[in-house]
């Protein structure tokens, strides 16, 4: 039976750089293929409307473990012969565009009708309506939202481990079945996934009361 | 006040023009709700009309409709020699030509005054930004505005906020000015600014349509007065012929109610 020491931690160490990697990398692939759901959610053509609240309902309606599962053995039994980290980065990037998509989806529509006029008058077309009018608007009346979603993609981060991911939370499991001290390993787990989302809370919420002054 | 007689001779100015709004038969429905019924509307250069009636009579709708803010369901609208059909590029040819003012501004708020100017110059017209920039300070200073160029609309009071929505419209070089209650959201005081701005637009020759309840501007501007009530022009004349001699009871009772308040 060891003590917790030096080796240990860094273990962990190690788990919380893939974490925030994964977390990373899903906020950027979601953040990109959420932009694409969420305008084609607001699309005038009905059926790119549909599809993409299809898509949002899938991924919002079932569990984000039964998701880790169909994509990471759906692959493999589909004979894509693609590791660990591919799959679940492609589960956790689904998982947050459709997630990013609806809370975009969400802040376009909140808009005062009148920009929209206001555009159409000036005989804006779609793109620029969009890049200059709607979308930084509508990201910025979404930061809180989306920062408060990107503190619950890191901790959904450890569900990862279900398919052997070795990121914080599994890292924190292998080290508890060595030395025999789970209260110990999980209460250091916890602190560093505390001290790694809690500055992203006051983030938010500084972001949310700076926001509503500036109205 | 300009001299009583001034109606007849703005009428005459005008008579001879082009034609640059051409609407025939509008139709326009909400769900069930008949907001216009069969309206024609012509409208030349430099000519100015007031649109005035009871709220829910389709004015609004109607200015509207001549830039394809609101879908018609059969009719057709014509502007300056374009004809609007499904296609998005007609929409977007008519509305290079049309310029419009709202009742709640709806300026950018993220952007700063001088940047809600130049975006459509730059965008729709693909003027580089330098460029766009001199086009839009002057017609900032033209509205009495220049110095705010650098804030944003948030930092203006109403007034400033409509001044600078009327330069950012006559940045585009519209053919005609649509103008939806301007002075409907404003504080009482505010009101005299906007009004200004649009009495020196109409001297220098703008075409101009103004849904407003502003009768002392209709007097003083308007060639031609129309009375709108469910979905109808009812009445269609002189400002000093609306006044003083109103045909149908819905504009007498509709000027009763007006005049009452002023």
């Amino acid at each position: 039976m060891d003590k917790f020491g030096s080796p240990e931690f860094l273990f962990l160490l190690q788990g919380l750089k893939w974490t925030v990697l994964l977390t990373i990398i899903s906020f950027i692939g979601g953040g990109i293929i959420g932009l694409a759901i969420a305008l084609a959610r607001v699309s005038p053509v009905k059926i790119v409307q549909r599809i993409a609240a299809a898509y949002i309902a899938l991924f919002q309606g079932t569990p984000l473990l039964m998701q880790l599962f169909v994509i990471y053995y759906g692959l493999a039994l589909m004979s894509f012969n693609i590791d660990a980290w591919v799959a679940v980065s492609i589960a956790y990037t689904a998982h947050a565009s459709a997630f990013l998509g609806d809370i975009w989806r969400g802040t376009i529509q909140s808009l005062p009708k009148g920009q929209i006029e206001a555009s159409n008058a000036l005989a804006l077309g779609y793109v620029s309506r969009m890049r200059d009018i709607v979308l930084p608007q509508a990201l910025k009346i979404s930061l809180p939202a989306t920062i408060g979603f990107a503190v619950q993609l890191t901790k959904g981060t450890s569900l990862a481990a279900i398919v052997g991911f070795v990121e914080l939370a599994r890292a924190g499991q292998i080290v508890s079945n060595l030395i025999f001290q789970p209260l110990l390993v999980f209460g250091i787990v916890g602190i560093i996934y505390f001290f790694l989302c809690w500055p992203m809370s006051i983030l938010g919420s500084h972001l949310e009361r700076k926001l509503s002054l500036g109205n | 006040m300009k001299a009583a007689n001034m109606p007849s001779e703005k009428q005459l100015s005008v008579s001879d023009n082009e034609v640059l709004i051409e609407l025939k038969n509008i139709n326009k429905w909400y769900g069930g709700f008949h907001a216009l019924k069969d309206v024609d509307l012509t409208v030349r250069k430099g000519e100015r009309i007031v649109l005035c009636g009871p709220s829910g009579s389709g004015k609004s709708t109607l200015i509207r409709c001549i830039n394809h803010l609101e879908e018609i369901k059969d009719g057709s609208i014509r502007v300056a020699g374009k004809e609007i059909d499904k296609a998005a590029k007609s929409i977007e040819a008519v509305r290079r030509e049309v310029g419009m003012v709202f009742q709640s501004f709806n300026l950018f708020p993220h952007l700063k005054v001088i940047d809600n100017c130049t975006l459509a110059l730059r965008r729709v017209k693909g003027i580089e930004r330098p460029e766009a920039e001199e086009i839009a300070r002057k017609y900032l200073d033209r509205v009495h505005i220049l110095e705010q160029a650098d804030k944003h609309p948030a930092q203006l009071s109403g007034g400033q906020q409509q001044r600078v929505a009327i330069a950012r419209a006559l940045c585009m070089e519209p053919k005609v000015m649509l103008f939806d209650e301007p002075t409907s959201a404003l504080d009482p005081e505010m009101v005299k600014e906007v009004l200004d701005t649009m009495i020196g637009l109409a001297e220098d020759g703008m075409t101009m349509i103004c849904v407003t309840h502003e009768m002392g501007f209709a007097r003083q501007v308007g060639h031609r007065v129309l009375f709108m009530a469910d979905g109808e022009i009812l009445e269609e004349t002189t400002p000093s012929e609306f006044f003083k001699n109103p045909q149908h009871e819905r504009a007498k009772a509709f000027l009763g109610e007006i005049l009452a308040h002023h």
